[in-house]
């Protein structure tokens, strides 16, 4: 150490040089992007611009980024919501759920769903905005990919007690809507979805077939059977 | 009418009595970082007894993990030391790995270390940053913590979907891969990472203010550091080379190069403290320029299922968090939750040498003791 102070003028040089730079720094202007749907031309430039477009941030284009999660939504296949649902009240993500936000009611008879097979559907389908902490948990237990994450994230509202507890009909999104927002996730999901279904009817043929054949070598040997017992008699 | 100050000098002469003053700091003191009070005793400016209270952020973390699966608990590790939830992911993972006995897959350990040491400096750097705010030097140091910070977060939510409560680790490995590009992104944020700590130890370590505030102030000893169960950096400013990286190499850790910084012990005193966290953010910046270079291709999580229910055992997962040995404690009882749950916070167990620390010094110099802990109250009430 030199002189007296002499390190504090070295600090002080690093705070000028930063005040400089943060003129003619580019990427000092905007740290976190929160907008990345938009074109770089259209970010907001100061508070007065946001939001760009009343009701933009709830529009089917928001999307953060691939795995941005802020609330789960029920998908559905294309078709009616309801006839095409693929959730089949199994509760299994109200069981897993840790905070306890999700509140399922089991339709009492079966409906076809979108693959034309008879199964129970949520006669109600409740989420708590207010308790829900985005943590996906739901969304891994499921064995029906029925529940994926939105990345909606303006869910405020002036409605205290209605307004927070998101029904059923309003979690309910489209795949197409999920592609769109998480494009990734979306395909890998729809490929194991599709690789399960291709095994476990590769599983239901063999099944069928070898009980095709036992059938049919039961039926052989009751005919030798039968033959023998001709040839005895 | 006016009022003649006292002269203290001639009330003692005359063999008054002054008493001490008993002072109650927090909860909301904007140095105790978060909800957490200390009844400090006074003399004139000299603390003589010092009490840390806390309990204010309870939030039964142990208890409520002990009534769900064992999947269903990772989120609420998060919440514990809510700066590096990565970290306590990783120490809940490796305990569960445990009693399941899964195999990690070679990518997903190499993403569980990028990620560790980017929570590092995460916690060394803001660590840094609200250590020279209690020091007084408001807002400037802090906020170019906060810049850099900020580059990191943005990394996590790219990766996992959250800045701050990851959830990304999960038994077996990782929840999802990271998306295309971001391995890039990573190697472009380390390699200009120390061009920032040559700025960031050009504003602070020469400083003479921080130098008077903070040399000599606040020694803790080598034999009270190892009685009193200290971890971390720490224990290493007061003289200890232990490092769980090192002595325990979980994950892949014997796999990289990378020293471990510590004092002789003369002292271990506030500035030592700061600056092993400013030199172990260099060796962090090593271990990830290997761990990015290496990594491979492949699978990221392994076969486990998602409610399973282990053997009867116990398991004892511990890993070096930013703040010390972080550790999770399970009991398996047969059923898909744990019988028993337990956590070994660093910030609680480092926190226990305030008073020791405190004692014979300044009040002003508490605050200071304090930061240099380096506590969040999230994991110390839990």
């Amino acid at each position: 150490m030199s002189i007296l102070g002499g390190g504090i003028f070295k600090g002080m040089a690093v705070t000028l040089r930063n005040f400089v730079g943060s003129y003619f720094s580019k990427e000092r202007f905007i740290t976190t992007n929160e907008y990345s749907w938009r074109p770089e031309s259209e970010l907001p430039q100061s508070i007065g611009d946001y939001p760009k477009e009343e009701g933009e941030q709830l529009s089917d284009t928001t999307t953060v980024n691939h795995y941005s999660r802020n609330f789960p939504m029920l998908l559905h296949d294309t078709g009616e919501p309801m006839d095409t649902i693929r959730c089949v009240a199994c509760q299994i993500c109200e069981r897993e759920c840790p905070p306890q936000c999700i509140y399922i009611e089991k339709s009492t008879e079966k409906k076809e769903n979108a693959d034309g097979k008879p199964q129970f559907y949520p006669a109600k389908f409740d989420i708590d905005v207010s308790v829900c902490m985005s943590c996906q948990i739901c969304v891994e237990v499921c064995p029906f990919d029925a529940i994926v994450m939105n990345s909606q994230f303006e869910l405020s509202t002036p409605d205290r007690f209605g307004g927070l507890l998101v029904r059923r009909d309003d979690l309910l999104k489209s795949n197409d809507y999920y592609h769109k927002i998480h494009p990734q996730e979306a395909a890998t999901r729809d490929e194991r979805m599709a690789a399960d279904k291709a095994a476990k009817e590769a599983k239901k043929k063999a099944a069928a077939e070898k009980a095709k054949a036992a059938a049919e070598a039961k039926a052989a040997a009751a005919e030798a059977a039968n033959e023998s017992k001709e040839d005895t008699e | 009418m006016t009022t003649a100050a006292p002269n203290y000098e001639l009330l003692q002469q005359e063999g008054l009595e002054t008493s001490l003053l008993e002072i109650s700091m927090g909860p909301h003191h904007p140095s105790t970082h978060g909800v957490f009070r200390m009844d400090v005793k006074l003399d004139g400016e000299t603390v003589v007894e010092l009490r840390p209270v806390f309990g204010y952020l309870h939030r039964n973390h142990e208890k409520l993990a002990e009534n769900m699966t064992y999947l269903s608990s990772m989120p609420f590790t998060d919440r514990l030391d809510y700066f590096n939830s990565m970290t306590n992911n990783w120490a809940y993972a490796l305990a569960a790995e445990k009693l399941i006995e899964v195999e990690v897959p070679e990518r997903a350990e190499y993403l569980r270390v990028i990620m560790a040491e980017l929570t590092r400096l995460v916690n060394h750097v803001t660590l840094v940053g609200f250590f020279v705010n209690d020091l007084g030097a408001l807002g400037t140091p802090l906020m170019y913590a906060f810049r850099e910070r900020e580059k990191i977060l943005d990394l996590f939510e790219q990766a996992s979907g959250a800045r701050m409560m990851c959830n990304y680790f999960r038994f077996g490995g990782l929840r999802n891969d990271v998306p295309e590009g971001w391995l890039d992104r990573t190697r472009e944020l380390v390699d200009r990472f120390p061009a920032f700590l040559d700025e960031y130890e050009q504003l602070l370590c020469e400083n003479e203010i921080i130098l008077s505030r903070t040399q000599g102030v606040g020694n803790l000893s080598r034999e009270l550091a190892v009685n009193a169960g200290i971890t971390g950096p720490m224990l290493r400013a007061s003289g200890v080379n232990y490092d769980l990286r090192k002595v325990d190499a979980y994950g892949i850790y014997d796999r990289f190069k990378f020293r471990v910084p510590y004092t002789d012990g003369d002292t271990g005193d506030c500035y030592d403290r700061f600056m092993i966290r400013m030199l172990e953010m260099r060796e962090s910046v090593a271990i990830l320029k290997q761990a990015l270079a290496d990594i491979p291709e492949g699978d990221i999580i392994g076969k486990v299922s998602k409610v399973f229910k282990p053997k009867p055992a116990e398991a004892y997962g511990r890993i070096e968090g930013p703040k010390g040995e972080l550790g999770f404690y399970l009991i398996a009882d047969g059923t898909t939750k744990p019988y028993r749950y337990r956590v070994r916070p660093p910030s609680l167990i480092n926190l226990t040498v305030l008073r020791d620390m405190c004692l014979g010094g300044k009040i002003a110099d508490a605050c200071i003791i304090l930061g240099s802990i380096d506590i969040v109250l999230g994991e110390v009430d839990r």
